[in-house]
């Protein structure tokens, strides 16, 4: 019998933090400018400079360290890392390799190895060539990105597949998007994954030879790239060969896999305590700080909506999105009376459905506010109008902007409450339908549907569902 | 025109020449600029003219305006060029000024020109400037010290009436002896490094070089002070002031024993042992006490230093400025230029620093010598619990014959034994010529130096000892002072 293999994964997450300045000068953090235009002599490493740690990004790192239920250091202390490229002007980059501010932590089911500060690489382009060094013309720096505040987040390896590592990159981002003190955006780069994965037979508690999977820009992509890595080691390990310790590259348009470098060409950091810096050692006060102004987090807000009736998955949905999370508690706001689940169905259903269709409106700029979709759930909740109906007027409200009321007035939507005027609309289908009718009679109730619907194009989906199928099966004499 | 009278005087008496009217500042200026035109030592690595002199300087600085200063070349000055006596800068103009030059500037004090130094401060002789050596203004024919011999030669040499140097393991200290001059290495974050070339962060300071303890008093009171863009940089808590002690009553002395056995000039030994005499009649208690680390000061020195120095310098690569030797690929463009671009004893510290702090040798060497260095301070945290000074000569020798130490480095190292504990243990120490001694070997007589130390942040009580001592040897370097033109 053939072995089983489990993967084990952990990741190294690099968040670049909004901070208006760089980490270590006064420069501008700004995109879309003139390429090394935020510059200065500290952040290109004239000779004589020295770095001055940005207390708002020590702010926004234990932010991030308290969010992550970690300890955070009474003292940490910055290193250099040395090696020498050209997107790294002082050759060192200053990080924290041994004292980094925030330990042992927990997210959802992973946990946090530790969260450091660093700060980030300037932008390489090469041009000609591959987009590769090798081979190109001649390769340019933009300095402008070089000296951006980062935090690396180092999981312990507690993650088991594609999936799972998806889902929980996805809690991550909106985590600290929730705390507001990154973009989190991962095709800017200002979110960037690495994950680190090896397998081994299930039941063993030793890890396996890793491999270093670099640098993708969707967590869909690290999902495809780590199966595919699990894949190819299993296949490895499968055919008695061993895996090989090396770094990675996912191809997501061919989904192949390349080797950037092996072991034995990886980098001696010569790492050294940064003498330029003195010690982080924050005050009580920053780090109650930190801890108290941590909004509602987005695993915390899911369970919340999930005790108050919301199913899994809109409540998920909502809690990874604070717009959107907001949106439909100004939706439950504005009509105290409807309940939370389906207020929430209409918010990630229909409403989401509807700005997609809609030239994929984002929900900032939408004409539909909370009041007034609120509007209109109360409109088919009190049986008003039909939910059909009730789609038919969302799409008017996100198209025009016109409340509920009057699109309803205005196409004549009011659900048919009389019930003579629906029963003759429904014997009429059934004498119009003589097929299905006859199939529905015989036993076939599926057959029903196409009656069904011709009620409701003879209503323009004003009846009560409920109330065609009833006085349907009467009809029919069921 | 009083030139005599001018050359002669020091910061202090010129600044007060100016206030009173006496003499205008443009005048002193003239007077220095041609002085420093007629460079004969090699002093200067680049002069300034009457315009570029006063670039950015306050018309009216306060009591030290009109003074004008010479600046070693490690400090970063904006528009002129700067090259920390290296060929891998040749060319290069900072856009920026150091703050403790824009501090002098600020002040009211001309700059003079950029002073000729070791490369990347690494050098106790000046013979590793990748623009030629500096000579020794008493006697052409020996090194001025260093790494901060341009400073000292110039103002011994009556070529600048006060400099800024650095001292990293006695940089400022060690040339000051060589020269016959007052050098003084503050506590380590007094004064910021803000735009000073980075040789060791943990050991550099920036310090004055001057005819005697007033001068270095107060060019040390422009100096001093937190600065923002140097998070290591703290300041001397209720800032300096002029130094006036004529008496030593009270005060003790402490003299290492045991780290002057061997290796001492006899010259040498007898200026320092008729100075202990000088600072007891001036009513100083002489003590022997021990620092029983201090003797590993120089091996820890020589991995701690090379360490930092190696990341400090790897960004000269050629990227962004200064010299480019290659542009064929990346690889040969790093190779070739640090390969042209460093001197070699700049390549040989560059590659011991790398060695230390590879895989696996990290604990063996820097971490070990780390622990040495804690072991020092240590020793003077011990020693100052006793003693409110501690007291050596500043270097075993006298200035010493071109060439005479080049092919030795490890001899050119010991000529930093008593510079270097202090600057492991961040603590400030100064020199003061104690008299002239006949070097070994014979010839003319030579300046010979006397350090004191004191414990972290205390250099007013330093200034103080310094200034009642240095009455009592009445020194004269006048001699010198027409060894920089003749």
């Amino acid at each position: 019998m053939s072995t089983e293999y489990e993967a084990v994964i952990g990741l190294e997450i690099h968040v670049q933090l909004s901070t208006k300045t760089k980490m270590f000068c006064g420069c501008e953090l700004s995109f879309g400018d003139d390429p090394n235009f935020h510059t200065c002599p500290i952040c290109l490493a004239h000779p004589g400079v020295l770095p001055v740690p940005n207390a708002r990004a020590v702010e926004y790192a234990l932010q991030i360290g308290a969010a992550l239920d970690c300890e955070l250091a009474p003292v940490s202390t910055f290193d250099r890392k040395n090696y020498f490229y050209p997107d790294n002007p002082k050759a060192y980059q200053i990080t924290q390799a041994v004292r980094p501010f925030a330990e042992n932590g927990r997210l959802g089911e992973v946990r946090i190895h530790h969260a450091h500060l660093e700060e980030d690489a300037a932008k390489t382009i090469h041009t000609g060539g591959a987009g590769r060094i090798k081979g190109s013309d001649a390769s340019l720096v933009d300095f402008n990105r070089g000296g951006t505040p980062l935090v690396e987040i180092v999981t312990e390896p507690d993650l088991r597949s594609g999936a799972q590592v998806r889902e929980w990159g996805q809690l991550l981002r909106a985590t600290i998007k929730q705390l507001g003190v990154s973009d989190v955006n991962m095709e800017e780069g200002s979110l960037r994954c690495d994950a680190n994965i090896s397998i081994r037979p299930v039941g063993s508690t030793e890890l396996g030879t890793k491999t270093e999977l670099k640098n993708m820009n969707s967590f869909r992509f690290i999902e495809r790239g780590i199966d595919a890595e699990i894949a190819r080691q299993t296949e490895v390990v499968a055919a008695g060969g061993e895996v090989v310790q090396e770094t990675l590259h996912f191809d997501p348009s061919t989904g192949e896999l390349h080797s950037l470098r092996s072991k034995e060409e990886a980098h001696d950091y010569r790492y050294l305590p940064e003498p330029d810096l003195v010690p982080i050692v924050p005050s009580q006060e920053m780090l109650d700080a930190a801890k108290a102004s941590l909004p509602e987090l987005p695993a915390a807000r899911a369970a919340r909506y999930e005790a108050d009736g919301v199913s899994e998955q809109a409540a998920l949905l909502l809690s990874f999105e604070t717009d959107w999370a907001e949106y439909f508690e100004g939706v439950l706001a504005a009509d105290g009376s409807l309940e939370p689940r389906v207020a929430a169905n209409w918010v990630t259903g229909e409403f989401a459905a509807e700005l997609r269709k809609q030239d994929d409106q984002p929900l900032a700029g939408s004409k539909v506010g909370p009041n007034d979709l609120a509007a209109l759930i109360g409109l088919v909740t009190a049986k008003k109008i039909s939910h059909g109906a009730g789609k038919t007027v969302l799409e008017e409200m996100v198209a025009s902007g016109a409340d509920a009321e009057a699109v309803v007035a205005d196409k004549g939507l009011e659900q048919i409450s009389d019930s003579g005027e629906l029963e003759e609309i429904v014997i009429q289908a059934i004498e119009d339908n003589p097929k299905p009718s006859e199939q529905v009679r015989s036993g076939n109730e599926k057959a029903i549907g196409a009656l069904v619907g011709a009620v409701m194009k003879a209503t323009q989906g004003r009846a009560d569902g409920g109330e065609v199928n009833r006085l349907l099966r009467q009809h029919l004499g069921l | 025109m009083a030139d005599l009278e001018l050359l002669a005087a020091s910061g202090a008496e010129t600044a007060a020449r100016i206030a009173a009217g006496e003499v205008s500042a443009d005048e002193v200026l003239d007077f220095w600029l041609e002085r420093v035109a007629a460079d004969q030592l090699n002093g200067y690595l680049w002069k300034a003219d009457r315009e570029s002199a006063r670039a950015g300087v306050t018309a009216d600085g306060g009591p030290l305006n009109g003074v004008p200063l010479a600046i070693k070349d490690i400090f970063c000055t904006e528009g002129v060029p700067t090259t920390a006596a290296s060929k891998i800068l040749g060319g290069y103009i900072p856009p920026y000024t150091a703050t403790s030059v824009r501090k002098t500037m600020a002040a009211g004090m001309p700059m003079l020109g950029k002073t000729n130094m070791d490369e990347f401060a690494m050098g106790s002789s000046n013979e590793n400037s990748a623009y030629g050596n500096c000579l020794n203004p008493w006697d052409r024919e020996r090194v001025p010290g260093g790494s901060s011999g341009g400073s000292a030669a110039v103002v011994a040499g009556g070529l600048a009436p006060w400099s800024l140097g650095t001292d990293t393991g006695g940089s400022i200290r060690q040339p000051a002896g060589f020269c016959g001059i007052v050098g003084l290495k503050p506590t380590y974050g007094s004064i910021s490094r803000f735009g000073m070339i980075a040789f060791a962060s943990s050991l550099d300071q920036c310090g004055p070089l001057t005819r005697n303890v007033t001068d270095a008093a107060l060019l040390l009171s422009v100096l001093q002070g937190r600065d923002e863009y140097d998070s290591t940089s703290v300041g001397i808590e209720g800032g300096i002031e002029a130094p006036a002690a004529e008496r030593l009553d009270g005060l003790t002395f402490g003299v290492p024993r045991g780290l002057m056995r061997e290796g001492i000039e006899s010259g040498v030994l007898a200026r320092f042992e008729e100075t202990l005499i000088k600072i007891a009649d001036l009513g100083g208690e002489i003590v022997d006490i021990e620092l029983p680390h201090a003797g590993h000061a120089i091996s820890a020195y020589y991995v701690l230093a090379p360490a930092e120095a190696s990341t400090n310098l790897s960004r000269y690569d050629g990227v962004r400025y200064g010299l480019r030797a290659s542009d064929d690929d990346l690889l040969s463009m790093y190779e070739v230029t640090r390969e042209d671009g460093f001197g070699p004893e700049v390549k040989r510290r560059i590659m011991l620093g790398t060695y230390a702090l590879s895989s696996g040798y990290y604990d063996a060497y820097y971490g070990r010598a780390q622990r040495v260095r804690t072991r020092i301070v240590e020793d003077f945290d011990k020693a100052f619990g006793r003693v409110d000074f501690v007291v050596t000569p500043t270097s075993p020798t006298v200035a010493f014959r071109l060439g005479e130490k080049t092919s030795d480095p490890w001899s050119m190292y010991l000529s930093d034994l008593f510079t270097v504990p202090m600057s492991l243990a961040g603590i400030p120490a100064i020199s003061i010529p104690a008299g002239l001694a006949q070097p070994e070997g014979g010839g003319p007589e030579l300046p010979v130096g006397f350090q004191i130390a004191s414990p972290a942040f205390s250099e007013q009580k330093l200034l103080e000892a310094s200034h009642a001592l240095e009455a009592a040897i009445g020194f004269d370097g006048s001699a010198a002072f027409e060894g920089g033109i003749r």
